[in-house]
C-alpha cells in the first residue's frame, strides 16, 4: 500500500535580503495511515518548514522542488483552490502555542463549526452536534457549556485539546503537530500524549509529531525522523533509534539529556552550535561538532543510505557508538 | 566580602497574596519553608501555577512575603526600593528565564556588565573584571561591545549569567534559566551553572518545570503544589523512592527513551485556581490515594533528612491498603 504521505527529495529555498537561502535540503519521509510518525531536532534545522511546506503555507518567493504527495495528489503543483481542500480535510495541522492558534474573541462553538459547515457543507444544527462529539472526544468536561466559551475560559492543557478538536473538525488523514506539547506541563503533556495514540487507535488518524524532545519522541512515535541542518540525518523505528543511534549527532542529542542516572553530575553539551541557514560547511553539516569527523566528511553531504532492516543514516564514518545509559 | 555569616538564604512560613479584581485574595505561596546553603544546588520543581516563580521573587525582594521571613546571610531580605541595595544584600542575584527580556536591548554588553562590577573596583580594573566575566561563561571578550540581538539565545542566558556574576554574589537563584534554549545549548548553560556552584562555593535556587534536568544537578530537591512545599529531600532518594503522591506523579509523567513507545502516566485533574484552593491537602481532589484524613491539612513531617507533608507518611492514620505507594 502507497504510503498516505510521501515526501521525496524536498528542498525549499527561502528568500532574504543576502540572496536566496536553502533551509531544506533533499527530505525524503513518509506517514503511513494510522501511523505515529516523530520528526525531531533543535530550532532552526527545518522540522517546521517542512510542516509548512506541507499545508501551502510557504512565504511568497519560496522555491521549491522535489516532490510532496498525499493520498496521491502531488501537493507542490496545488493551487489555491487545491490547498482549501487539502487543509483541514486531508492534512490539519495542530501548533505550539494554543493561545495563538485560537481566537481570543470568538467562542469556541464557532471556531469549531467553521470548518465543518465549509468542508463537510454541514448546516448549523447538524455541526453543532458534531462540535459536541468532538469535544467530548478530546476528553473537555461539560462539552455544550464548552461551546459558549471563549479560549481564555480554559488552562493551557484545555486549549489545546480545543485547538486539536478543531483540527479535527473537518475528518483530516494526516494530523501535523509542531511541538503541541512544549509550552504544557509534563503532567498536562501526558494526556495530550494519550490523546493523540487514542485517536490514531479509534480513527486511523497519521500523526506527523514534531517535537525537540526525545523522551516524547520514544513515548509516543513509532518511527522517527532526525533532522539537522535542513536534512534528515537518520530515520528508522524510534525504539531503535535511540537506544542504538547510528549517527554521532542523534548519539550527541541523546548525551545532552539529562540521563536520570547520576546526581550532582553534570550534563555532556554539543560543542558549538547549529551552523545558520546558508552557512553550512561543504560537507556533511555536522562535521564541525563531530567527535568522530574523519577528512573524508568534508567533501560532501553524505546520503541517507539504508543500514540494516528499516534504517538509513546519512553518515560516511559509522562510528562505534557508545550509548548513554 | 564585608559579611562574615555563611550565606545562606532561608524561607521561614512565607506567605504571598496577590489582590486580584474579582477573584478576592489569591494566596500564590501558603506557608514556604525551604534553605539554600552556600556550595548547594537546591532545585525547586512544579507546575506553572504552583508559586515558585513567586517564591524567586521574593527571595530576591522583588515582591515582599506577605507573612513568614526571607533571610539572606542572617539578615531579612528587604524589597527593592529607590535606595541602593546593601553590599550584603547584592550578595543575591537573579538569573531570569528570558534572556531576551534580562538585557537591555540598546546598551552594549560591555557597559551592562560594569553596572554590576563593584565600585571598589576601580579604574583600568573595572574593564579587566569584565573580559573576566566574559571568559567565566566562555564568551570571547570581543563580546563587550557588542549587542544582545547580535547573540543567539544560549549565547545571551550565558551573558545574561555573567550579569548576575558580576557583583560578586554569593547566592544566585535561577528561575527556569535554561526553559527557553535548545538541548544543546540548555546542556552548556546548566554545565556553566553547576560549575559555578562548585568553582566559587556559591549557592544556587535552580527554579524549572524539567524534572529530569533537576534530578541530574540538584543536590536536593524540593517539590511545590498550590504553594506549598509537598516534599523536599536530597535529589537522589526524592527520585528513587517519593513519599507524596504527586512527587510519584510528576515522576512517572516524564516521557522515557526505551526500545519500545510507552506513554506516561496521566495525572487525573488539573492545578486548581489558587484563589479557590482545596481545603485540607490541597492535593487532595488529584491524589489516588486520598482518604478521610486528608480533609486536614497534613502537617510537614521529618523523615530525617527529607520531609514530606502527607498524610500518608503517618503510620496512626494509614489504612494498610494504601501504604503500598
Amino acid at each position: 500500500m502507497a504510503p498516505l504521505l510521501d515526501v521525496d527529495s524536498l528542498a525549499v529555498t527561502l528568500p532574504s535580503p543576502r540572496g536566496p537561502l536553502p533551509i531544506l535540503h533533499d527530505v525524503s519521509l513518509t506517514v503511513d495511515e494510522g501511523e505515529l510518525v516523530g520528526i525531531a531536532g533543535e530550532s532552526g534545522c527545518g522540522k517546521s518548514l517542512t510542516a509548512q511546506t506541507l499545508l501551502g503555507l510557504l512565504p511568497p518567493g519560496a522555491a521549491v522542488t522535489g516532490s510532496a504527495r498525499y493520498a496521491g495528489t502531488e501537493l507542490l503543483s496545488l493551487d489555491a483552490r487545491g490547498w482549501q481542500r487539502v487543509r483541514g480535510a486531508g492534512i490539519a495541522m495542530v501548533f505550539q502555542d494554543p493561545s495563538a492558534a485560537l481566537h481570543p474573541m470568538l467562542t469556541v462553538g464557532r471556531q469549531l463549526t467553521e470548518h465543518m459547515r465549509v468542508h463537510l457543507r454541514m448546516d448549523r444544527r447538524a455541526a453543532g452536534r458534531r462540535a459536541v462529539e468532538l469535544l467530548d472526544q478530546v476528553r473537555i468536561p461539560d462539552p455544550e457549556r464548552a461551546l459558549r466559551a471563549y479560549p481564555h475560559q480554559f488552562s493551557g492543557g484545555m486549549r489545546q485539546r480545543v485547538a486539536i478538536a478543531i483540527a479535527l473538525a473537518a475528518r483530516p488523514r494526516l494530523l501535523i503537530a509542531d511541538e503541541p506539547t512544549t509550552a504544557l506541563d509534563v503532567t498536562v503533556q501526558a494526556g495530550i500524549l494519550a490523546l493523540l495514540e487514542r485517536l490514531r487507535a479509534e480513527t486511523g488518524l497519521a500523526v506527523a509529531f514534531i517535537t525537540h524532545d526525545l523522551g516524547v519522541l520514544s513515548a509516543l512515535t513509532t518511527r522517527g525522523y532526525i533532522f539537522y541542518a535542513g536534512r534528515v540525518v537518520e530515520t528508522g523505528p524510534t525504539g531503535g533509534l535511540l537506544t542504538a543511534p547510528n549517527h554521532p549527532y542523534t548519539a550527541a542529542l541523546l548525551g545532552a539529556r539529562p540521563h536520570g542516572t547520576q546526581t550532582g553530575g553534570t550534563l555532556r553539551p554539543i560543542p558549538g552550535a547549529p551552523p545558520a541557514p546558508g552557512e553550512a560547511p561543504p560537507g556533511c553539516p555536522f562535521q564541525p561538532r563531530c567527535g568522530y569527523a574523519e577528512p573524508s566528511c568534508g567533501e560532501a553531504p553524505p546520503p541517507l543510505t539504508p543500514v540494516g532492516a528499516d534504517r538509513s543514516v546519512a553518515c560516511v564514518v559509522r562510528p562505534h557508538l557508545e550509548v548513554a545509559a | 566580602m564585608n559579611t562574615t555569616a555563611p550565606a545562606r538564604l532561608s524561607f521561614t512560613d512565607v506567605e504571598v497574596e496577590y489582590r486580584s479584581r474579582g477573584r478576592g485574595r489569591v494566596r500564590a505561596v501558603a506557608g514556604v519553608s525551604l534553605e539554600v546553603s552556600p556550595g548547594q544546588i537546591v532545585g525547586l520543581v512544579g507546575e506553572s501555577g504552583c508559586g515558585k516563580s513567586t517564591l524567586a521573587r521574593v527571595a530576591v525582594g522583588l515582591s515582599a512575603p506577605s507573612a513568614g521571613a526571607v533571610e539572606y546571610a542572617g539578615r531579612p531580605v528587604t524589597p527593592l526600593g529607590w535606595l541602593p541595595r546593601s553590599g550584603a544584600e547584592v550578595g543575591l542575584q537573579m538569573v531570569f528565564q528570558n534572556p531576551y527580556a534580562s538585557l537591555n536591548p540598546r546598551r552594549t554588553i560591555g557597559s551592562q556588565l560594569l553596572d554590576g562590577v563593584p565600585a571598589a573596583v576601580t579604574g583600568s580594573a573595572r574593564r579587566a573584571r569584565v573580559h573576566e566575566l566574559l571568559e567565566r561563561v566562555a564568551m570571547p571578550t570581543s563580546a563587550a561591545q557588542r549587542y544582545p540581538h547580535q547573540f543567539s539565545g544560549g549565547q545571551r542566558q550565558r551573558l545574561a549569567i555573567a550579569r548576575a556574576l558580576a557583583p560578586e554574589p554569593r547566592m544566585i537563584i535561577a528561575d527556569e534559566p535554561v526553559t527557553a534554549l535548545d538541548a544543546s545549548s540548555q546542556a552548556q548553560v546548566v554545565n556553566l551553572l553547576v560549575g559555578l556552584v562548585r568553582d566559587l562555593d556559591m549557592g544556587m535556587l535552580f527554579i524549572s518545570h524539567d524534572l529530569a534536568l533537576v534530578h541530574e544537578i540538584a543536590d536536593v530537591t524540593a517539590v511545590m503544589y498550590l504553594g506549598r512545599i509537598v516534599e523536599a529531600a536530597p535529589t537522589r532518594e526524592l527520585w528513587r523512592e517519593p513519599r507524596h503522591p504527586y512527587t510519584r506523579a510528576l515522576i512517572d509523567a516524564v516521557p522515557q527513551i526505551g526500545p519500545t513507545p510507552r506513554l506516561p502516566a496521566i495525572l487525573a485533574g488539573e492545578v486548581p485556581d489558587p484563589a479557590n484552593a482545596p481545603t485540607g491537602c490541597r492535593f487532595r481532589p488529584r491524589c489516588p490515594h486520598a482518604f478521610a484524613p486528608c480533609g486536614e491539612q497534613p502537617p510537614t513531617v521529618d523523615l530525617g533528612g527529607r520531609s514530606v507533608a502527607c498524610w500518608l507518611t503517618d503510620s496512626a492514620t494509614v489504612p494498610t491498603a494504601a501504604r503500598s505507594l
